[in-house]
């Protein structure tokens, strides 16, 4: 067992991959993930992993690279942010299709316009239909955890997908917490080498990336579907052997004091540790409040969502970004979809909180609930409000 | 029977939808799509190869005798090998039907 | 001096390879100088190599599921980061190798693109590879246009030609702009190798392809790629029309080896681009201003190429 101590969350992060013994690191910066690619250049000049670190001139450039990587063989890490994630995009749907492994932290950033470099979660709400396997830590150890667990998950032979952590940029990338690095031998026994289905090979040439033509392209898509929804088994099982190994659990949805609540807010992210203050200090208050926390996005855990959520009155579901012209945020409607038709379900509003780094407060996590509650005895006409805003 | 129907299943097709067997395109006959094929003047040949490295769809291959073949299976009829041959050894001729 | 040019004996008509890295049953239109080129610089590097292809005429037609014309590993990813995929397979090797995972056993690595991948659309990629300097050869197929969406016009096609999006009309008379020197954009990268091919010539072509593989480090490797259809010339002249653009110098044959400019033909008898010009019918619309302008142009580039060599 490693020992516990203060440090950015960025390099913690960094030192995870360490670990993870990635291989190569295509990497381009954008704030606020900076200090993660630094670290990580750091690390491999000073040979404290061997791995090929490639300063690519763009984040498409990094992505492409990742991809050519990942087709070699070799164990892949890379990370970006709102705008650089928005230049991958287009890269971003095939090695998910193609089964091409790779691990991914996004640190979560506002989209332009305008130019912002702080944290909402709408650069990863644009990249939803992706086909990766999407996870939310909401402090640094589970930063740190989450992505030892996606090198497990991503590389596991039944799995074979790319992978990304989400990690809130500036509130969490940026802030110096209490984490507890595992030593490299738990790591190893933790993360088995990396044994590609297939790869790259002189001795054994395969044709990767052919034109799919109608008559292939659905089957094409559609094996790619069944495969990240069966990649649940794995995630599950790699979670119960990483609390096996290091005593911390992790769940697809996370409830605190959620059991019996009438209303529950729904969060991703940093800002559920503020949500936890705010349930503690309305329950001191009386009212029968809960929270339950998404951690897994994709695959979408819709049974253990309902299972945590079902009994609820009212489900106040905070996105972290606003959906314009649309019914409802992404997370909203997602949750509206769990639900739909099934008799007895919570009503469930949408509130957009904390755009472009603004905070969202324990009084707005109040103000939340007030709001929700009076929806629930009278339908509002928009689906989603936006909380925090200036009119005037 | 719809358009564009699915040749394979999403069960059985390849993983990551790779194609595993190298140059299996040499299962698709090419040579229907030509109207005109080549014809050898032996006597005019001097087994030089132009032919053969000059063929875009690598029709061509030497027989035992040194003379340079191609193989109706893919040849186009795009005509090079007639157009680059040093000795107008080979005429291309209209395919019949 | 590169030392492992020193050891390179060369192809020779006695000697060239037999085997077909590439295979029959591909797509190709007929008469197609763009897949004759590939196969030449296939023949050349053999099979013991990793092709990273953009999207393209040559992507098309070479791998239309569940078919493959490819005998050697390859991957397509997207249509502007051949180049980029490539810097990644390389990496991987490097370290899959010295971890012991792979054998040592050296592989080429080359990635593949048309004029619009390489020049236009993917100038940012391959600039960034070349400047990394990962050890392999980029080969750019110019067909001179976006052949496969269609005849469009790319920074490459050359002036006064008839695409799609360059017509001409009453207030235009084609592709305004001259060629982008991309050979050149790559030598400015200060990389060991750059070199231009036409299949007309193919010992030269495949002599240089070995080379850029060769070398370690990057190289770039730039081959004129005559296209029937795009053209508007007869599928069977490809040949001969990759030879009149070197004999016309509109294409010259040139090294660049460690920044030093070396012309592999000198043409001392050239033919007139006119020549040129009429084989193909993106060209029948120019009048003959500017087929004396092209004239010129080629003339002064082609000087300028000499005094280049010259300083060598």
């Amino acid at each position: 067992m490693g020992k516990r101590i203060g440090v950015e969350v960025s390099i913690a992060v960094a030192d995870a991959v360490k670990l993870a013994r990635a291989e190569v690191i295509p990497a381009y910066p954008i704030t606020p993930q900076t200090h993660i690619v630094e670290h990580l250049a750091e690390i491999v000049a000073n040979g404290e992993l061997d791995a090929e670190y490639i300063p690519v001139e763009s984040e498409h450039a990094a992505m492409s690279a990742c991809c050519g990587a990942a087709a070699a063989g070799a164990r892949v890490f890379t990370s970006s942010s709102a705008q650089g994630l928005s230049l991958m995009s287009e890269i971003l749907y095939i090695p998910s299709t193609m089964r091409l492994p790779m691990v991914m932290v996004v640190a979560n950033r506002a989209m332009s316009a305008p130019i912002s470099i702080w944290n909402d979660h709408q650069d990863i709400m644009v990249q939803r239909d992706i086909g990766w396997i999407q996870t939310f830590a909401e402090n640094g150890q589970e930063a740190v955890d989450l992505v030892l667990h996606a090198f497990r998950v991503a590389e596991d032979r039944k799995v074979s997908l790319p992978m990304i952590v989400n990690i809130d940029g500036f509130t969490l990338s940026h802030v110096i917490e209490p984490i507890e690095l595992p030593t490299q031998e738990e790591v190893d026994d933790y993360i088995p080498p990396f044994k590609p289905k297939r790869k790259l090979d002189p001795r054994k040439p395969i044709t990767m990336g052919p034109v799919g033509i109608p008559e292939v392209y659905t089957e094409a898509k559609v094996a790619h579907d069944h495969a990240i929804k069966n990649s649940r088994k794995v995630i599950l099982k790699a979670w119960k052997e990483f609390a096996d190994k290091f005593g911390r659990e992790y769940h697809p949805v996370e409830s605190y004091r959620a059991e019996g609540a009438d209303m529950i807010l729904v969060t991703m992210g940093s800002i559920s540790e503020t949500a936890m203050t705010a349930i503690d200090k309305m329950r001191d208050d009386g009212k029968n409040v809960g929270l339950v926390r998404i951690r897994l996005w994709r695959p979408f855990p819709a049974q253990e969502f309902r299972a945590a959520t079902k009994h609820a009155k009212v489900l106040a579901v905070v996105d972290r970004c606003l959906p314009p012209g649309a019914v409802c945020g992404p997370v909203g409607a997602e949750l509206r979809s769990v639900f739909y038709k099934i008799p007895g379900s919570p009503k469930i509003f949408s509130f957009v909180a904390g755009l472009g780094g603004r905070d969202v407060t324990v009084e707005r996590f109040e103000e939340i609930i007030d709001k929700a509650e009076q929806f629930a005895k009278r339908r509002p006409k928009e689906l989603y409000e936006v909380i925090g805003v200036r009119e005037k | 029977m719809a358009i564009n129907d699915a040749i394979i299943g999403w069960k059985t097709i390849t993983f990551g939808c790779d194609v595993v067997e190298p140059g299996n395109s040499a299962n698709f006959r090419t040579g229907d799509w030509r109207s005109q094929r080549p014809v050898l003047d032996k006597e005019k040949c001097i087994k030089c190869g132009m032919c053969w490295i000059f063929c875009p769809d690598m029709c061509y291959s030497q027989t035992d005798d040194g003379y340079f073949e191609a193989d109706m299976e893919y040849c186009k009829g795009c005509g090079i090998c007639a157009h680059q041959c040093p000795k107008d050894a080979i005429t291309m001729v209209p395919e019949e039907g | 001096m590169i030392p492992e040019f020193e050891k390179f004996k060369g192809f020779s008509a006695k000697n060239l390879p037999k085997e077909e890295p590439l295979a029959p049953g591909h797509r190709a239109c007929q008469g197609c100088g763009e897949v004759l080129a590939l196969r030449m610089v296939m023949k050349a590097l053999g099979k013991n190599v990793i092709v990273c292809s953009a999207t393209g005429c040559m992507e098309i037609i070479t791998s239309p599921y569940p078919h493959t014309a490819w005998r050697v590993p390859w991957i397509h990813i997207a249509f502007e980061n051949a180049a980029s995929v490539a810097s990644g397979v390389e990496a991987a090797r490097k370290v899959l190798q010295r971890k012991g995972k792979i054998p040592k056993k050296h592989v080429d690595i080359m990635a593949v693109g048309g004029d619009g991948a390489t020049g236009d659309i993917g100038l940012q990629w391959i600039s960034g590879a070349m400047e990394r300097g990962h050890d392999f050869l980029y080969v750019c197929l110019d067909n001179e246009a976006y052949m496969n969406t269609g005849v469009q016009r790319s920074g490459c096609t050359p002036y006064g030609a008839m695409t799609t999006t360059s017509p001409p009309g009453k207030q235009s008379f084609g592709q305004v702009t001259w060629k982008k020197n991309v050979p050149a954009i790559m030598a400015a990268h200060g990389i060991p190798y750059v070199a231009t091919a036409s299949p007309a010539y193919f010992i030269d072509l495949m002599n240089k392809v070995k080379k850029a593989a060769l070398v370690k480090g990057p190289a770039y490797v730039h081959i004129y790629s005559p296209c029937p259809t795009g053209w508007g010339s007869a599928g069977e002249r490809s040949v001969e029309i990759s030879k009149l653009a070197v004999d016309t110098k509109v294409f010259p044959l040139y090294e660049v080896i460690e920044g030093r400019y070396f012309l592999s033909r000198k043409i001392t008898k050239p033919k007139p681009v006119e020549e040129y010009l009429k084989l193909q019918r993106r060209f029948r619309h120019l009048d003959e201003e500017h087929i004396a302008y092209i004239q010129r142009r080629v003339d002064a580039d082609y000087e300028k190429l000499v005094k280049l060599s010259e300083m060598a």
